[in-house]
């Protein structure tokens, strides 16, 4: 038998494989763009007390005031500072978004590894009912359900949530049908192994490249729901700074071209928020697939 | 020489390699993956390269025609093509070339053929990419197809190639890449992934078009036998570098480098059994990519090794002919000690006992989009403690699934398995935990056999957890015990599959298999992944446990040399139907069944010559709608008449302990290959 042995891998390498999968990341310009503009607006969320130039609920008596260097953004129709609103208004965003995306992200990964490793009747009956919630459009359900349930934070992380379950259930369970036929899924069958463990133990860890990139994917569309919600009424309450709420708040002053500052701030706002999640996403996509 | 200064001269050889060096840059780090790789072809000439992977084959395919991934790079040296030195073409010309001078056959012609675009209009595609019109292409392109000898030429033009054969989807990437006629003609493991029927139809056809063509072909292959059918000469590739070059049938019958020799060595042929001692292996392994030591780059592996060679590199010594050993020792190549150790006790198979199991008429029936597919018909058979049952057939003769019904992952249709005198329940769930500890399998791929997040240790103390029962400390102890009997170092505990090498994978594999002391362990082609030499270690380590532990194998796989080595008894399947049955001798001896005529004399073998080969015609035929009567008589060479398409022959003994399904007396059948093995020209 052989007597030399291979050189030793060394045992530090998986440490090395993943120390080279986040050089990768933070070489990837895609990335570092999207992280930066994220961790700014949490940063702001975080630590917007006492760092805006004014208190964003405060009403000056200067009614919508023009931007100028006293008010850098203007001001609103209750006199309150724009910019100061801008940044404040991340907060509840970052509160409802990832909570609502963590919620779709789990169920789904639960339902897609269900419906991928069974087949069978319980995929046909759960993937028929992924495809019908799939046919309504989202704001469609979660204003039925928030109506319904009535208006509050946890209402609307749930229905958001619940909403982004089947979505998720279709990436993860395309993966895992992938996976269920590699050979070592058989072998863990042949050692008597219970489904349970074969899908959470076996599978699952080999599907979370998928996972995370569908979850960071949805982190960008659950901040369109919540923005597209409030908007409408159904979600962030006044007079809470958020974005949304103030768009809704005063597009109706754009009328006539004037006072366009109450809403374009908040709208480069958001849309920098959700670039900037998408781009992680798309940084995430490239290294992970690689 | 420069490019365009030289006049393209109709005696430069069709393709040559001066000094070329390849470096691929890896994390900022340069590795040269060849070294100093000088070989020229003629025009019309064969020129094969061999070696395991990893050494450098592809590489050197693919510098050839500068398609070299992105980190890779020609350092130095000359491509010369017709006289053109390819490293030196811009882009258009090098698009021409690739599209009028060099045809590339890869491995995988399913990935080769683009799987949304007929056919026709593919092969139809190098035409009109020289300026062809449309029309005339298509015409073209059916006659190619017909060249390469495609059944119903037409009617393939029309299809996808996802409805095509493998062997047939060769065929269209054959075609395509003679299409234009080319100089050079590149084929990457053209047959590897081939049934062995077919494969010695492809590379028929390949010899066929290449005298017909006077193409220059550069053959690689990882398979000796087929380099020395197909090729004039031959290049041995290691780490880089061509440590042997000469005439094909010289340095196959008096090899004059220790790697050649030991590359040779390890492959069972010319009938070896287990029971005749152990397989030559080559200890150790490939140098990392890169490896600049000053001497002989095979050192660490050679048994010859002296201390000139850990200081000096060889250079190409004459040693022939044309024939060149970058060795310092070459004259005594071929007498590298041999590495076997004494002699194994094996089990003695007594027949007389009950059979640990019993397969009973066992049918299996697939539905497929309404047909109903046999992939198994009344096959009945036995496997006796401490044997091994060898299992041979073209793919889809149902090796496979006879093995899954033994395992419980697929229930038969009709038929039970006994084991141990109790019928085994068909399913998987409703077996006893010791009937699922007792039946275990190696499967062929360790990479997809192995989960890639788990580390060697998590893998192994989970089956014996689940398979012995044994947690703790315990577990450890017997984690150890065990990768040792598969000759698996402890540091290897901590590692990822990605993390060893095929070879170690595939011992990680065998170890979880025996973690639960099994009865019988099902091997599904477990080598055809590897490379020979590691495939000779896995061999041996296979006979060893069933030395140890009087285990039985089922041993599936492809390579008739390998069976034979391993396997007590021989199965011959054909489209699920069981058409010869015995002791390994005999049936390879003979007289066997026709079909395992075919099959044998399909392999290509490095003795080479020998037998004429005897062809079967077309592909094996679907499964959903099988022939009437004998369903071998649509290729069967030795077809008697109308009672072969009329009546299915029974399973008969023929000798004692030999079965066969043929119309043909044995002794018919005894004189029929006797005159054909005497009519082989000396």
């Amino acid at each position: 038998m052989s007597t030399a042995l291979p050189t030793p891998a060394q045992p530090s390498e998986v440490r090395i494989a993943r120390r080279e999968t986040l050089r990768l990341l933070l070489r990837s310009k895609t990335f570092l763009v999207g992280a930066f503009i994220v961790l700014f607006w949490i940063f702001w969320a975080l630590f917007h007390s006492g760092l805006t130039p004014y208190d964003p609920l405060d009403q000056t008596p200067d009614i919508l005031a023009r931007p100028s260097t006293t008010y850098w953004f203007g001001t609103d129709s209750l006199g309150r500072d724009v910019f100061s609103r801008v940044l404040a208004g991340a907060t509840s965003v970052l509160e409802i978004a990832p909570l609502a995306m963590l919620i779709g992200v789990v169920g789904g990964a639960i339902f897609g590894l269900i419906t991928g490793y069974f087949r069978g009747l319980v995929d046909e009956s759960i993937s028929r009912l992924v495809d019908a919630v799939l046919a309504l459009p989202l704001i469609v359900i979660a204003v039925t359900a928030i109506v319904a349930l009535g208006t509050s934070t946890a209402t609307l992380i749930i229905v958001i949530g619940v909403v982004f379950i089947p979505i998720v259930t279709r990436t993860v369970r395309a993966a895992v049908l992938a996976e269920r036929e590699l050979d070592y899924v058989q072998a863990a069958k042949l050692r008597g192994e219970r489904s349970a463990y074969i899908m959470f133990v076996e599978i699952l860890p080999n599907v979370m490249g998928p996972i995370l990139v569908e979850a960071t994917v949805r982190l960008g569309y659950a901040i369109f729901a919540v923005a597209g919600l409030t908007f409408l009424g159904f979600g962030v309450q006044p007079p809470s700074p958020d974005w949304s709420l103030q768009i809704s708040q005063n597009y109706t002053l754009l009328a006539g071209g004037s006072y366009w500052w109450t809403v374009l701030f908040p709208a480069m706002a958001i849309a920098s928020l959700v670039v900037g999640v998408n781009l992680i996403a798309d940084g995430l996509t490239q290294v992970l697939d690689r | 020489m420069r490019a365009g200064t030289v006049q393209v001269s109709e005696n430069a050889p069709a393709l040559e390699l001066r000094n070329l060096d390849v470096v691929y840059t890896v994390r900022g780090k340069d590795r040269q993956v060849l070294h100093d790789v000088s070989l020229t072809i003629e025009r019309g000439h064969s020129y094969g390269l061999v070696g395991e992977s990893g050494c450098g084959k592809s590489t050197a395919a693919l510098a050839i025609i500068r398609y070299l991934p992105r980190n890779g790079s020609v350092t130095s040296g000359e491509i010369l093509i017709g006289a053109r030195n390819v490293v030196d073409l811009s882009g258009a010309e090098l698009r021409k070339l690739r599209a009028e001078e060099v045809g590339i056959v890869y491995q995988n012609p399913g990935a080769a053929l683009n799987p949304g675009i007929r056919v026709g209009r593919q092969v139809a595609e190098v035409f009109t990419v020289r300026g062809v019109d449309k029309k005339e292409a298509s015409g073209r392109a059916l006659e190619v197809l017909r060249t390469v000898q495609i059944a119903d030429p037409d009617s393939v033009m029309e299809r996808y190639p996802h409805q095509l054969s493998g062997g047939m989807q060769q065929r269209v990437v054959i075609a395509m890449a003679l299409a234009k006629d080319p100089a050079l003609l590149i084929l990457d493991e053209p047959t590897t992934g081939l049934d062995a029927t077919v494969e010695a139809e492809v590379l028929d056809l390949i010899a066929k078009l290449q005298s017909e063509f006077q193409t220059a072909v550069l053959f690689i292959s990882h398979n000796l036998g087929v380099i020395a059918k197909m090729c004039e000469r031959v290049g041995v590739l290691y780490a880089g570098r061509l440590v042997e070059e000469g005439d094909a049938e010289t340095v196959l019958r008096d090899p004059r480098h220790p790697y050649t020799v030991g590359l040779i060595r390890c492959i069972p042929r010319g009938g070896v059994r287990k029971d005749h001692g152990r397989l030559d292996t080559i200890p150790g392994f490939l140098p990392n990519l890169g490896d600049d030591r000053p001497g002989c780059i095979f050192t660490d592996r050679c048994a010859l090794a002296q201390p000139v060679c850990e200081t000096d590199d060889p250079p190409p010594y004459e040693v022939g002919s044309c024939h060149t050993s970058r060795c310092h020792f070459h004259e005594r190549a071929i007498d590298l000690p041999r590495r076997e150790a004494a002699d194994l006790e094996l089990p003695v198979v007594d027949r007389r006992v009950d059979p640990l199991v019993r397969f009973d008429e066992l049918g299996k029936v697939f539905q497929q989009r309404g047909h109903s597919v046999h992939a198994l018909e009344n096959v009945s058979a036995a496997i006796w403690p401490g044997e091994t049952l060898g299992l041979v057939g073209e793919s889809g003769s149902g090796k496979t699934t006879l093995a899954r019904t033994l395992l419980g992952l697929v229930p038969p249709t009709t038929g039970i398995v006994e084991f141990d005198g109790r019928t085994l329940a068909p399913r998987l769930s409703n077996r006893t935990r010791e009937d699922i500890r007792a039946l275990q399998i190696v499967f062929q791929n360790p990479d997809s056999a192995l989960n890639r997040r788990h580390t060697v240790r998590r893998i192994l103390r989970r089956a014996l957890k689940k398979l012995a029962r044994i947690t703790g400390a315990a577990a450890e102890t017997r984690m150890n015990d065990l990768m040792h009997s598969v000759r698996l170092a402890e540091r290897y505990v901590s590692a990822r599959p990605a993390q060893l090498s095929g070879g170690l994978k595939q011992r990680v594999a065998i170890a979880r298999a025996f973690a639960g002391e099994p009865r019988l362990v099902v091997c599904d082609e477990p080598t055809s992944a590897l490379d020979v030499s590691v495939q000779a270690a896995i061999l041996n380590l296979l006979v060893e446990l069933q030395a140890e532990r009087g285990v039985s194998y089922l041993f599936i796989s492809h390579d008739l040399g390998v069976v034979r080595y391993l396997s007590d008894r021989i199965a011959v399947l054909y489209l699920g139907r069981l058409q010869e049955l015995g002791p390994a001798d005999v049936v390879f001896d003979g007289p066997h069944h026709p079909y395992t005529e075919a099959l044998l004399s399909a392999v290509p073998t490095i003795e080479g010559g020998g037998r004429e080969r005897i062809r079967l015609a077309g592909e094996i035929p679907s499964a959903a709608n099988p022939p009437s009567g004998c369903v071998f008589h649509t290729r069967c060479p030795r077809k008697l008449g109308e009672v072969c398409e009329q009546e299915e022959p029974p399973l008969v003994e023929v000798e004692p302990g030999h079965f066969m399904r043929c119309h043909i007396p044995i002794e018919e059948l005894r004189r029929l290959q006797q005159e054909r093995k005497d009519a082989v020209p000396a």
